[in-house]
């Protein structure tokens, strides 16, 4: 458990809270135009460490001035996500990044202008401020959508209520932005499959996959959330289970795999808190495409296709190892990708009955 | 040399054809040519002749001018035109001659910076009023303490004045000035190309006159910003580069001198002894040579000849531009600007003819209210040209600056997109018209330097005026910035500190009017990025 890092307690959130508060509060009295740093997150500050094997931010930190012509603006924002911050830890209530940004607009006085004119400007601050004070964002109580889905033998307890994630029906159990709070109540599974695609998910779930496998499946429609990453992430570190990342064979689906193995490059600085170094990958490879046959399946690449597999296989965590790029030569080669769907030419409950359990059973996984 | 016309052709050409045809089908004939093509043109014309000759008066009297004009509607398209000015009269007995005779102009021959030179504005004037409405025209004149109202018209069959009354009476001793009243069948309009538009504009450029003006909807005073007069213009003989070979044969006969030496050397500016005589060896022409006996072909020779020796530029001194501080005085009291400036450049030569180019730009202000394109207020020898304007060296001249190097809106075609107002005015001995309406002047590559250069230099103080300006408006616009984010950031940080938001604001607010921030500390701070470990 040495990557995982226990969340800040509300109040060490709220002592950092007036902390930032007391900072500017000095400077304005010394006279001094009120300043912060913030950790730089463009690429040239985006490290990643081989030994943990997670992406991390750099120490480029960039200081922001109040009384700058370009930042005052962003600066303004900043103070307002942490006042509103303040107030509902103090209130021990929640808001969505979407009621977050009906709270911090209003006019300026003397300006035609209002604090935040675009939900991407309050969405901007906090990201702004989980990177100043070091915290996530759903410990400053703003949370996104929940999104996905969740089945599994697991009961779990949430603002005081048991759940019970194989007893959901067909829809599942869907993920909250805020996954802290969660409680494992009891949990009867040996591994976790993450799924990148909602209808294949629908597929597992139907076919009932977590009963005869013993294992927990979770979706969600492309990059998973940070709420799924969080939930991921504890399910592995807390209760020790394997996650398998199940994707397509194309550089999107790879990508996907990395980001919740590695972490991304946009959180970069709260890796520690989404990252699971230990994931594999379960997905589609180009032997697989031999193996069972989908060579007359495959799409066509594009030229966008091309590049993102250009730049893919040139990142520091897939660039020394000897396996991806192998996979990497394949796909080059085919110059096309393959879907999960393509399974079903074989039987509809191919996936479920055969190359789930199979790979699985033969351990055929990459790193 | 075919742009330039002959000032005295017509003239000449009227001399010659009103012994064969009537004056008054002459003027029929030739009426596009002064002015009077049409009904709004011919009233300003009218206005314009009198004025001009008024100004003249004054100026040659050394009198600081103040002229008024009326003119009121006396029926559908009829005017009553008065003109009045303090200038020093006319002899009773020369009024006739003066105002109703063709031919008898003062200024016809010489060389001088004036307003008027064709030497049949006045007259015209009146021979147009009396030919539309049949009225005779009535000139007053105050003169060595008595006043002199004559009634007069002209017999266009005879070319002679008819006086039809004359009443005279005594008056104060040091009154003097002169009158004209004639009644104009034409079309009066306000703006534009209009009477009160000549007006105001002739003003600026003669900034030492008061004009009033009493027109059929507004009336108006220009009170004079100077009270200096420039200084006399002087005349001058022609400069052998820019005489024209019918203008010397003319010369030729009318000269006193008895022999061709003789004849360069007085007739001419810039010519001595020595050069006379190496014109003379040059066109092989005999030296003693009586002028009036010169054949076509000798005068030709010599025409030649006078072109090819090397001869100083002519005197300078009989140019007279006005003060740059006092032709900004006037755009500043006429446009109410923000911000003026006047450039007057040292006088150069075309031609042979010395001329000075004077130019203004006002920019604005109150001008912001008028145009958000800029105007051009050209001018010849303080006179407003307000016609033909596409059509001029002054306009191909302004449209030639990069107003855009000046911090102004860049155009690729025609004139900048800005308050402004451009005034240029071009003093020369001899203005070259493109043609006999006096109102666009010919492309000289001389003179198109010349007002380019003169642009350029007030274009670089208004851009100095206009850069300090952004930096002030940049720092009230960042401080008013700042202030208004103030308001809502104090209130931020009291919510996170609990000091009074009031408080935060106001220390906030100090920082901000001591204005240490400046965009060059602006953009270090931006740079600044600081590596931890």
């Amino acid at each position: 458990m040495q990557f995982y890092i226990k969340p800040k307690q509300k109040n060490e959130i709220l002592k950092t809270l007036r902390g930032l508060g007391e900072s500017f509060l000095k400077e304005i009295e010394e006279g001094k135009n009120p300043s912060v740093e913030v950790p730089v997150r463009t690429l040239r500050n985006i490290k990643f460490d081989p030994k943990e094997r997670k992406i991390f931010l750099g120490g480029y930190v960039s200081k922001r001035y109040f009384l700058h012509l370009g930042e005052t603006r962003r600066f303004t924002q900043l103070a307002g996500i942490a006042s509103l911050s303040k107030k509902l830890i103090e209130e021990d209530k929640h808001v969505s990044l979407r009621e977050a940004f009906y709270i911090l607009k209003r006019t300026i006085p003397g300006l035609k202008k209002n604090i935040v004119e675009e939900q991407e400007e309050s969405n901007r601050a906090i990201e702004d401020l989980e990177l100043v004070i070091n915290a996530l964002r759903e410990q400053l109580h703003m949370n996104a959508n929940k999104l996905g889905a969740v089945a599994g033998n697991v009961v779990i307890k949430d603002r005081g209520d048991l759940i019970d994630w194989s007893k959901l029906g067909s829809g599942g159990w869907s993920v909250p932005s805020n996954v802290e709070d969660i409680e494992f109540v009891e949990v009867n599974a040996k591994f976790v499959i993450y799924v990148e695609k909602s209808a294949v998910w629908e597929r597992l779930h139907e076919d009932k996959v977590w009963k005869k496998l013993n294992c927990i499946i979770v979706a969600s429609q492309g990059q998973a959330t940070r709420g799924i990453r969080r939930l991921l992430q504890r399910i592995n570190y807390e209760l020790g289970l394997p996650i398998y990342v199940l994707t397509d064979f194309d550089p999107w689906g790879i990508y996907i795999y990395s980001v919740i193995k590695f972490g991304s490059i946009a959180l970069a600085h709260i890796s520690d808190r989404l990252a699971i170094p230990q994931a594999k990958f379960l997905g589609l490879t180009g032997d697989d495409i031999k193996k069972y046959g989908l060579e007359k399946h495959l799409i066509k690449f594009k030229e966008i296709d091309e590049k993102r597999l250009k730049q893919i296989r040139e990142y520091e965590w897939f660039k020394h190892n000897k396996d991806w790029q192998r996979q990497f030569d394949l796909m080059e080669k085919m110059e096309a990708k393959a879907e999960l769907e393509a399974l079903a030419a074989r039987g509809i409950t191919f996936i479920s009955e055969k190359y789930l359990p199979e790979k699985i059973k033969n351990g055929e996984f990459l790193d | 040399m075919t742009e330039v016309k002959e000032e005295k052709t017509l003239a000449e050409e009227m001399g010659e054809k009103i012994k064969e045809i009537s004056i008054a089908e002459f003027f029929e004939k030739n009426k596009h040519l002064l002015g009077y093509e049409n009904p709004t043109k011919s009233l300003l014309t009218v206005v314009k002749e009198f004025f001009d000759n008024s100004l003249d008066a004054c100026l040659e009297a050394r009198i600081l001018p103040t002229i008024k004009v009326s003119i009121k509607e006396v029926k559908e398209n009829v005017y009553r035109i008065v003109v009045e000015d303090n200038g020093p009269g006319l002899p009773p007995d020369k009024i006739p001659i003066a105002f109703g005779k063709f031919l008898v102009g003062s200024k016809f021959m010489r060389l001088r910076q004036n307003i008027g030179t064709q030497g049949i504005g006045a007259k015209g004037a009146i021979l147009y009023a009396q030919l539309t409405t049949g009225k005779p025209a009535k000139i007053t004149t105050y003169f060595k303490g008595k006043k002199y109202e004559i009634e007069l018209s002209i017999d266009v069959i005879r070319n002679e004045p008819k006086v039809i009354s004359r009443k005279e009476e005594p008056i104060e001793k040091n009154l003097h000035g002169l009158k004209v009243e004639v009644f104009v069948e034409g079309r009066y309009i306000e703006k534009g190309q209009s009477i009160p538009t000549y007006l105001k504009y002739i003003w600026i450029t003669n900034p030492f006159t008061k004009i009033v003006y009493d027109g059929p909807n507004s009336s108006f005073t220009l009170e004079r910003v100077v009270n200096e007069l420039p200084k006399e213009p002087k005349e001058i003989k022609p400069h052998p580069y820019g005489v024209e070979l019918g203008r010397l044969k003319r010369m030729v006969h009318m000269t006193k001198s008895r022999n061709v030496v003789g004849f360069l050397t007085s007739e001419f500016s810039r010519i001595g002894r020595d050069s006379a005589l190496s014109i003379c060896k040059i066109a092989k022409v005999d030296q003693e040579k009586k002028p009036s006996e010169l054949t076509d072909e000798e005068i030709e020779r010599l025409h030649k000849a006078m072109q090819s020796v090397k001869l100083m530029s002519p005197p300078t001194d009989c140019l007279s531009a006005l003060k740059e501080e006092y032709l900004a005085e006037s755009l500043k009291k006429e446009f109410e600007p923000e911000f003026v400036v006047a450039v007057v450049r040292k006088p150069a030569v075309y031609r042979g003819y010395p001329f000075q180019v004077q130019v203004g730009l006002a920019y604005g202000g109150k001008i912001q209210e008028i145009t958000q394109e800029a105007i051009l207020l050209r001018f010849a020898n303080h006179t407003p040209l307000l016609y033909n304007q596409s059509d001029c060296a002054i306009t191909r001249a302004v449209e030639e600056v990069d107003w855009g190097n000046y911090r102004l809106p860049r155009n690729s075609k025609g004139l900048p997109p800005a308050p402004l107002v451009i005034l240029v005015d071009l003093i020369s001995v001899w203005i070259p018209y493109k043609s006999e309406g006096k109102q666009a002047i010919a492309e000289y590559p001389e003179i198109i330097k010349e007002v380019k250069l003169a642009l350029q230099e007030a274009g670089r103080k208004l851009s100095i005026y206009l850069h300090k300006k952004f930096v002030r408006e940049h720092l009230a616009m960042r401080a008013n910035i700042f202030e208004a984010y103030s308001e809502v950031f104090s209130e931020f940080v009291s919510d996170l500190t609990g000091k009074p938001k009031e408080y935060i604001k106001n220390k906030l607010i100090e920082i901000i009017r001591r204005g240490e921030y400046k965009d060059g500390e602006e953009k270090k701070m931006k740079e600044e990025v600081i590596e931890v470990k």
